[in-house]
């Protein structure tokens, strides 16, 4: 799956666009298998309101997972993400607790007046998890949900969560089901990296979490951009450069204590990073608080162009559109 | 993943046929005809019109036999209970209707007829457009058209899940046929064969911008709902006895597939000079015609013998 980008990446081949479902893992990385699916599974051994519906992606999702351990809780409504959302409502109204799954790009664009109405405006406990957030395939625009979190942000009484790897999915998975309420969730899928289980973390919707400190920099950062920032600042750390990350898994509602007491400690220069265009997302949303509030350090984005992106392989594009490594580290370093 | 391919086998959950021997709705033994209800409803409809001085008048006039015969005679609900587990669902997918809504539940004691005066003013619990939230008996938030039947879908899987014998009415509109969101649901319901939901369809010809079968062609409409693998019947949504006939089909036909009853009716029906008023989605009323309106209602239905 992430074959192409590995082998390529130290040779002079040119680089494919590899499957829909494109790992995100480095070379090398530590990974887990669906751990969404997993994580489901298991919670839904007991938790029998719970149901897995989709449209057509289980596979994709991750849910295929729960379809073989629970076939008779699983609902496949076909390639009709309108329907999905309006059948997960009924069945939530009348007490089960439906998992939905399908891309972001499908559930954003294309079922957003069911979510709204039919789930949301209701208040019912229907949890979206959406695959293929932000910049995850080389699929091009149809595929790739850049302004998910800007169409859902503005969405009255929904969560949205943006998880950063294989554990804090795991974590999320019986909090988000313990959550009353609609929630949103951005699914990494297929074989997802390990990251925080190296760190002194405990997700909790709603809470931001410092994963390293620094002295020069803070760096707010949500789902992939987390796990890349993180290596970010390892690399800038050699060059004597301290960076904090404060991991923000919840987008809604934002930790604000969090980010406003980050924000205004030590006047560093403060880098929102996030998997999403630069309109309408993490970075806006702290943008606007920090002004709100009367807190104006320095302050940067790390985000997705306001562009339908290219097509190609996903380490071509991420480094072409500012989420790799390497080009954190960069950016970051020219602006200090 | 489960296989359903034949839609003739019989669902493991309690069938239409099986409900058939179970008291039929909760006003079914009740004395006061079907035709005073339809009266009243109409009645109650016009008196929340002249509070407002507008409304969908049109509609649930037109829809008022209908009601009167799902809430009266099909439907079990308890008039003081109206989250009551065992009660059949009737969801209301056409916001607008919810004038003649409030109506039936009035005069089905859910609501008060004290609150006729409140219809949509600032604080009421009757708002012109029906929500949930706001008003006791209404399942669902309707307006954005095309959500009804999906959410119907929806109940109606909850349903079997737990081994339910309820009911999952849908009320929806000719002109929202033109949704695509309908069509999935119509798909949906059919390949899950959902014997316990019942779509009804006004239809009217008539929408926001004009008659409904000159914007998108909608017939013939039984023959498409029959090729979508539903049990389809179609009747005069004015004829109290064909109705009944129908919803009793609809309850007890051994069928394991969704219904549908196609629901022709007309705007207005009941009071004579609106009904030839040039054809509105929103009918213009004058101020001193909602009480002519009602003698006119009230003489006829009188006249007919009743109380």
């Amino acid at each position: 799956m992430s074959g192409s980008g590995s082998e390529a990446s130290h040779g002079t081949r040119r680089l494919t666009t590899s499957a829909m479902i494109a790992s995100i893992a480095a070379p090398g990385q530590r990974t887990a298998p669906a751990p969404f699916g997993r994580a489901l599974v298991e919670l839904a051994r007991s938790r029998p309101e719970i149901v897995g519906l989709t449209a057509d992606l289980a596979k994709y999702t991750d849910l295929h997972v729960f379809a073989q351990a629970f076939p008779d809780r699983f609902y496949q409504m076909g390639m009709s993400e309108q329907l999905l959302m309006m059948a997960a409502a009924g069945l939530a109204r009348e007490g089960a607790l439906p998992f939905v799954t399908t891309y972001a790009v499908f559930a954003s664009r294309r079922a957003y007046d069911f979510i709204s109405m039919a789930i949301a405006e209701e208040g019912l406990n229907v949890k979206i998890v959406c695959a293929l957030p932000g910049l995850t395939s080389g699929y091009g625009p149809s595929h790739q949900a850049t302004e998910d979190i800007a169409i859902l942000r503005g969405m009255p009484q929904l969560t949205i969560i943006d998880p950063c790897d294989a554990h804090e999915i795991a974590a999320a998975v019986p909090a988000v089901a313990a959550h009353p309420g609609p929630v949103y969730m951005r699914l990494l899928r297929g074989n997802v990296p390990h990251v925080l289980d190296g760190y002194d973390y405990r997700f909790e919707i709603g809470k931001a979490t410092s994963l390293r400190n620094g002295k020069d920099v803070l760096v707010i950062a949500t789902g992939l951009a987390t796990m890349r920032a993180l290596e970010a600042a390892e690399a800038l750390d050699a060059d004597g450069i301290g960076v904090e990350v404060l991991h923000i898994a919840t987008i809604k509602p934002l930790d604000e204590a969090a980010i406003l007491a980050a924000a205004a400690k030590d006047r560093r220069l403060v880098v929102v990073a996030e998997n999403h265009t630069v309109i309408g997302g993490l970075g806006e949303a702290v943008a606007g608080l920090l002004l709100r509030e009367g807190i104006t350090p320095r302050f940067r984005q790390i985000a997705l162009p306001d562009a339908f992106l290219d097509a190609g392989a996903l380490p071509t594009l991420h480094e072409r559109y500012g989420l790799s490594v390497s080009s954190m580290a960069q950016r970051i370093k020219k602006w200090l | 993943m489960r296989e359903i391919i034949n839609h003739q086998e019989g669902s493991t959950t309690p069938t239409a046929r099986q409900r058939s021997d179970t008291p039929r709705g909760t006003f079914a033994g009740s004395n006061v005809p079907l035709v005073e209800r339809a009266y009243r409803i109409r009645r109650h409809a016009l008196r929340m019109g002249e509070v407002q001085g507008q409304g969908y008048i049109a509609q649930a006039l037109g829809i008022a036999d209908v009601l009167a015969v799902a809430y009266f005679h099909a439907l079990r609900f308890r008039p003081d209970d109206v989250h009551w587990e065992g009660r059949d669902r009737f969801l209301l997918s056409i916001g607008h209707y919810a004038i003649a809504l409030y109506a039936a539940l009035i005069e089905a004691g859910v609501l008060p007829e004290s609150e006729i005066e409140t219809y949509g003013a600032d604080g009421s619990r009757l708002p012109m457009s029906g929500m949930a939230a706001y008003t006791p008996g209404m399942e669902i938030s309707g307006g954005s058209l095309g959500h009804g039947l999906g959410i119907g879908v929806g109940m109606a899987l909850g349903l079997k899940r737990k081994h339910s014998d309820c009911l999952v009415y849908t009320l929806f509109s000719d002109g929202e046929l033109n949704e695509g969101s309908i069509w999935e649901a119509v798909m949906g319901a059919a390949h899950w064969r959902l014997d316990n939901l019942i779509g009804l369809v006004d239809v009217n010809d008539q929408q926001a911008d004009g008659p409904s079968s000159a914007i998108s062609s909608r017939e013939p409409l039984a023959d498409r709902f029959r090729a979508f693998g539903w049990h389809v019947q179609r009747v005069d949504g004015n004829d109290i006895g064909a109705l009944v006939a129908a919803f009793d089909m609809a309850r007890t036909v051994a069928e394991a597939q969704p219904r549908i009853i196609i629901c022709d009716t007309k705007l207005a029906k009941g009071v004579p000079f609106l009904e030839t008023r040039e054809r509105n989605h929103f009918l213009r009323v004058e101020p001193d015609e909602w009480q002519r309106a009602i003698g006119v209602l009230d003489l006829a239905f009188h006249a007919e013998g009743g109380r």
